[in-house]
């Protein structure tokens, strides 16, 4: 059994680490579909990714439910590692968590099973981190939206295969909504529920 | 030549080394200490403390000293710096019950177990001014006795064993108590909430408030049940030694209104409360509290909410003195940009006035 | 006693990852205003520190900070706090910051991908002097319904033959919110729409933030026969000459002497440096609609 000591580690410099983090994730929302390199370090537990892990300890806290999919539960280092770097809690209900950490995207639960806010309150929603397999290379994925000049081509290898599909809720549902950050290794892209699907390609 | 007003940092700089020079005041005249504040004008800290939201009277006392004597500013330095305290969690609620009481009285029975205790208060003297107070003069030291051994109840659970008050309104165990510092305000807000903004709230915000409902604005016929003054310990849940430590006492003044009967088709009428509660001695304070506190509760009583004492939004968004000082006085800072809008806007109009009072056609908008 | 310390940029980690979440959904909700636990800063409410709050979230050692107005003392002041809780590079050329805050204008010079702009906003809800309910504001942006807003402006025209708001004047973001752009002058809103930057918008004694991600469309509302004009003073930068600026008014003398200078001092002393002047003469009272 792993004791606190044998965790993975955190981030060395907490402050500039979570502060460049943060830069990339709003610089990715800002820019949908745009790819944004994690460059702090810090150690990742089994199953999670580097991307995943720099955001858990830049935006989790106490104040953020959690709701791990099965793969990410199963891997019994990754919740300790959470509770000990940001003590957010983790809850078996999705609709209350503020985080989601899908671990195994082709599972990925029906969206309708996390929140989307209120229309008093639409920031009171879930923000997806999915693990994918690549968002440099894949299929074409033709995006437009706020943040984007006209169009941009996202290219990843991402799963579930109808993730674009399911996000088409997005827009009947408007101003509530789920956002979602796509990480593979160190790589993040982000689609906030403004962003829409022009086309999709090789 | 005309050149663009520069130096302002300068100028800066020179204004505080100005308002230090004017803080000291006369050189010749010795400097206030931070002992002298604490214990000889301990109602203002004691004011500082409650508003500002932290129990330290050094601090507090600091505040004041830096702050010249205006008190808001004192209250804004010790919230500035109670932000960057790191937290640790909430203390076990104290108990009110057990506190070693200075001073207790109750306005609905002349006699209570325990007695009234009048303790230091200005209540009965005259206000006459004192020149002997000017200096030098030494006061007698107080009369002491044995400490009495019997209880002291309070006097809203002696009327509650009657069912006579409603019982003190309890929240739901598990939802955790909540923090307007560390979460957005949202309304409805529901009391716990509310009696956080009433604690810091400024105190003459309340006051007044009280006494409009005093004066018919929310009326609802208040008596005080009873206010006590002392000394309470202040403990905390440490997880790791699954027992609640005790960190020390602080001084709080409590007050319990009672308030009109209300009843309903299927609950028999009783007195409700309204509650105030601060740190060190603060009874007008603590009274204004209890007196909002109630006139809020109107939506959960299901009376009309009529007055402004008893609307909600109203109360809530506009008792911190600290943010209300600093939207009234940023009315200092530079406008000139959106002034030269409202200028240029004016200057139109007043022309097209003085177009249509002449007759002629108004300007046309030469838009492009 | 111990002398307190402060962390990078002032805020605490607990209170930067509070306010970087609360920017993340207002990035992904353009226009809606996402309320926060606003912190009390070192400078009163109303006094910048929302624009100093979501600043200091996002401030990191290789920005360079610009803060406008910038030789007046409460952008001083803000300039120094950065300096100081942060040691960052400052500076007062638009084309060298990577974060700008602001208080009452949006540079003259386009502003590009690699920037932010964070405005210091007073009174966030656009519909706060029509209904100061707060519940009752938050109940028509939720349904989209704008109606009084609508009657506001048509009331204006009925009076004054224009809308009369000149500044913080009223636009919609995305085609969905309404939004209160914060006191600049309504000259300043065209900048906002499309914009290759990123803008952010804290309001810390009333605790929102709200957001305009780049390239997002940004109209101010009109109508179809009352459509939006800016305007401006019908004449050019007494100093350098510039047309298409904004002015501010400087009087010169009790006997009604002014003269107009561009209200941006980097704009026009760039301008200057590169050779353009202006004729330091007054200019006449006259207002000229500006396309």
């Amino acid at each position: 059994m792993t004791t606190f000591a044998e965790l993975p580690a955190g981030f060395a410099d907490k402050v500039l680490s979570a502060q460049t983090t943060f830069r990339s994730v709003m610089d990715a929302m800002a820019r949908p579909g745009s790819v944004h390199c994690i460059t702090s370090a810090a150690g990742t537990p089994p199953g999670m990714m580097r991307g995943t892990a720099a955001i858990a300890l830049t935006l989790f806290d106490h104040d953020t439910p959690l709701w791990l999919d099965p793969r990410m539960s199963e891997a019994s280092e990754v919740a300790k590692w959470l509770k000990f770097h940001t003590s957010a809690p983790v809850v078996s209900d999705p609709s209350i968590c503020s985080f989601a950490l899908i671990a195994n995207a082709e599972e990925l639960p029906e969206l309708d099973r996390f929140s989307f806010g209120t229309n008093e309150y639409p920031d009171r929603s879930t923000t997806l981190i999915l693990q994918v397999e690549s968002l440099r290379e894949g299929l074409a994925f033709e995006l437009r939206g706020p943040g984007i000049d006209g169009t941009a081509v996202l290219q990843a290898r991402i799963e579930p295969l109808d993730l674009f599909a399911r996000l088409a809720i997005n827009a009947a549902l408007f101003p509530r909504g789920i956002d979602v950050v796509l990480v593979a290794d160190d790589a993040i892209v982000a689609i906030p529920r403004t962003t829409r699907l022009v086309a999709e390609g090789d | 030549m005309y050149v663009a007003v520069k130096g302002g940092e300068r100028a800066i700089e020179n204004a505080h080394r100005l308002l230090a020079h004017e803080r000291r005041g006369d050189r010749d005249v010795a400097e206030v200490s931070l002992a002298q504040i604490s214990e000889q004008l301990s109602l203002g800290v004691d004011r500082v403390m409650t508003e500002g939201s932290l129990y330290d009277r050094e601090l507090a006392a600091l505040a004041i000293k830096q702050a010249r004597g205006d008190m808001i500013e004192a209250i804004f330095l010790v919230r500035a710096f109670r932000a960057t305290l790191p937290r640790f969690g909430a203390t076990e609620p104290v108990d009110t019950g057990k506190m070693e009481v200075r001073r207790r009285i109750s306005a609905t029975f002349k006699d209570i177990p325990g007695g009234q205790i009048l303790g230091p208060t200005f209540d009965y003297t005259h206000r006459l001014l004192d020149p002997q107070l000017a200096e030098g003069a030494v006061p007698e030291w107080p009369a002491t006795s044995e400490a009495p051994s019997t209880a002291m109840p309070r006097v809203t659970d002696i009327l509650g064993r009657d069912g006579l008050i409603e019982p003190a309104p309890r929240a739901d165990a598990d939802t955790p108590v909540g923090d307007l510092t560390r979460e957005p305000l949202s309304f409805p807000a529901d009391r716990d909430l509310r009696l956080q903004n009433l604690a810091r709230a400024d105190e003459g915000f309340l006051l007044a408030l009280g006494y409009s409902s005093q004066r018919g604005y929310g009326r609802n016929h208040p008596f005080a049940g009873e206010i006590r003054l002392g000394e309470v310990e202040v403990e905390f849940l440490a997880e790791d030694v699954g027992f609640a430590v005790p960190l020390g006492p602080i001084t709080l003044t409590e007050c319990q209104m009672v308030n009109q009967f209300k009843g309903s088709a299927t609950e028999a009428p009783c007195f409700t409360r309204g509650y105030g509660l601060a740190f060190g001695h603060s009874e007008r304070k603590t009274m204004s509290m209890a007196l909002v506190d109630r006139t809020l509760r109107a939506r959960e009583l299901g009376e009309e909410v009529l007055a402004p004492a008893q609307d909600e939004e109203f109360v809530m968004s506009h008792s911190d003195n600290v943010q209300a000082t600093g939207f009234v006085e940023h009315l200092k800072l530079p406008h000139y940009v959106d002034f030269q809008s409202e200028l240029g806007l004016l200057r139109k109009l007043r022309k097209e006035f003085g177009d249509n009072a002449q007759g002629s056609p108004p300007m046309q908008e030469a838009a492009e | 006693m111990n002398a307190p310390t402060y962390n990078f940029a002032y805020l605490d980690e607990q209170t930067k990852r509070m306010i970087r979440r609360a920017i993340l959904k207002a990035i992904a909700i353009p226009g809606y205003q996402v309320p926060f636990a606003s912190r009390e800063m070192p400078m009163p409410y109303g006094w910048g520190t929302g624009g100093v709050q979501v600043t200091a979230a996002i401030l990191g050692h290789d920005d360079v900070l610009k803060v406008i107005s910038d030789d007046t003392t409460n952008a001083i002041s803000i300039r120094k706090f950065f300096a100081k809780t942060a040691g960052v590079a400052t500076t007062t050329s638009t084309a060298d910051a990577t974060v700008i805050q602001t208080r009452h204008r949006i540079p003259e010079s386009t502003l590009h991908a690699g920037q932010v702009l964070v405005y210091q906003v007073p009174i966030p809800e656009p519909l706060r002097f029509l209904e100061p309910r707060e519940t009752e504001t938050r109940r028509m942006h939720a349904l989209g319904e704008y109606g009084l807003m609508h009657v506001k402006l048509y009331e204006d025209i009925a009076r004054f033959g224009h809308i009369a708001t000149s500044y913080a004047y009223p636009v919609k973001v995305n085609a969905r919110y309404v939004m209160d752009p914060s006191p600049t002058p309504k000259f300043d809103n065209p900048k906002m729409d499309n914009c290759a930057a990123l803008q952010l918008f804290g309001a810390g004694r009333e605790k929102r933030i709200y957001a305009i991600p780049p390239h997002t469309s940004v109209v101010s509302l009109d109508f179809e026969d009352h459509p939006f004009t800016r305007y401006r003073f019908d004449a050019p930068c007494a100093l350098c000459g510039a047309d298409e600026s904004y002015l501010d008014e400087i009087v010169t003398d009790d006997k009604g002497g002014r003269m107009f200078v561009c209200s941006d001092t980097d704009y026009c002393e760039t301008r200057q440096s590169q050779g353009h002047r202006g004729s330091e003469s007054a200019a006449p009272h006259k207002e000229r609609a500006h396309g």
